[in-house]
């Protein structure tokens, strides 16, 4: 209890507050979902006018979309390899895009305007569930892409040097899940605590720099994020000789 | 559902975990196919078009320089013969030249040597005529001028 009212009035920062939806007798952390839609949606109006007239000779947004389409293919091609990364790389590209556009959405909009009656709108990677949710995703499908490509085999990559690594292997996949949502998770949560507490503090430019080095730090998060997935699906389908 | 309330709250947290999870991740995986039908298949397509138009293009223009360099390098050996053919033609039409001169020349030469000598041969003859008339005439002469005298006496 003592924790909980220093944090949430602390820096009038309300951390660990959720705007509750009930639906049944499930409930739900409501600002996640109206952030992410509103990000989302923008993301696929964004996309969708990109796409809309697809020339030739690229114009405007059709060269951004190209330019992202091309960044993410060389992420997964190099991480993937190139028999497959075809089958992973829309995969791949939404879990970057999904990241990223949720880690400056977060950090640029200024969602504080907007009064909920619990809670807070902000980055919807920020909340443990999201980023779980794409972590686990990305446990299935490195499972997937190795047992659909190799077959049994697959259970080959956990004695692949020795049997010794057997028990490091299985730990492996439990740690991978875990510091991918942590780390994400930790670091969106950590910028927009730091951000709140100095606008707080001093609520004039000494922000700023903090708030670029937010951004830094989202972009990096969303690749470094991308990239992991990417290399363990890659390490799931990789043939061993 | 699960739910670590690490500070201590009955609800909510840093930590909460709840159905926000699984939905989430339905959203996430909705999200890959409408990305995947909207963005990845649609601008893949462009892309390795223009990747295959270009390489194309470029295979192509290899190819062509590559005849090019060959038609060129054909050209120079027609050229190289083709001089080497223009000089032995010059050098032999000068040694033809030079030869009809040298046979005019000598040609002229004897022509000239022969009328000089006609000429030569006739003046001696006409000479030798104009000679003997002269003596003739003097023979006449002489007689004509003892008869007178052996007339006179």
């Amino acid at each position: 209890m003592f924790f909980n009212s220093l944090l949430t009035n602390f820096a009038a920062l309300e951390v660990g507050q959720h705007l509750y939806w009930q639906i049944g007798n499930i409930r739900l952390h409501g600002q996640v979902f109206l952030t992410s839609w509103i990000l989302l949606g923008a993301l696929l109006v964004f996309i969708s006018l990109g796409t809309k007239k697809m020339e030739n000779d690229p114009k405007g947004l059709q060269n951004l979309l190209e330019f992202l389409w091309d960044y993410i293919r060389d992420l997964a091609r190099t991480q993937i390899g190139e028999k497959v990364y075809r089958d992973w790389m829309p995969f791949i590209g939404t879990l970057f895009l999904f990241v990223f556009v949720s880690n400056w959405g977060g950090a640029l909009i200024p969602w504080r305007l907007i009064k909920l009656p619990s809670g807070e709108l902000g980055a919807p990677t920020a909340d443990i569930n999201t980023t779980i949710a794409l972590a686990l995703l990305v446990s299935l499908s490195y499972f997937y892409a190795g047992l659909s490509n190799k077959g049994w085999r697959y259970f080959e990559y956990y004695v692949h040097p020795t049997p010794i690594m057997l028990p490091f292997k299985i730990l492996e996949d439990f740690t991978k899940p875990l510091s991918l949502s942590f780390r994400l998770f930790g670091n969106i949560l950590a910028d927009e605590l730091v951000v709140g507490v100095l606008v707080f503090l001093v609520p004039l430019i000494l922000p700023i720099p903090v708030m670029f080095l937010g951004l830094f730090t989202s972009a990096i998060q969303a690749l470094i994020f991308a990239t992991l997935a990417a290399y363990y699906i890659g390490e799931a389908v990789e043939e061993h000789h | 559902m699960l739910a670590f309330n690490f500070f201590g709250a009955t609800e909510g947290g840093l930590f909460d975990i709840n159905a926000t999870l699984p939905l989430m991740a339905i959203q996430v995986v909705a999200l890959t196919y409408i990305l995947n039908s909207l963005f990845f298949k649609p601008v893949g397509n462009v892309v390795e078009k223009r990747e295959k138009f270009v390489s194309n293009n470029i295979i192509e223009a290899k190819n062509k320089l590559s005849e090019v360099k060959k038609l060129e390098a054909d050209l120079l050996i027609q050229l190289q013969s083709a001089r080497t053919e223009a000089q032995r033609i010059v050098s032999e039409a000068e040694n033809e030249s030079d030869k009809l001169y040298k046979e005019a020349l000598e040609l002229a030469n004897n022509e000239a040597n022969a009328s000089k000598e006609k000429a030569r041969l006739e003046i001696e003859s006409q000479t030798s005529a104009a000679r003997d008339q002269l003596s003739k005439q003097a023979d006449d002469l002489s007689e004509l001028i003892v008869n007178r005298l052996i007339l006179e006496k």
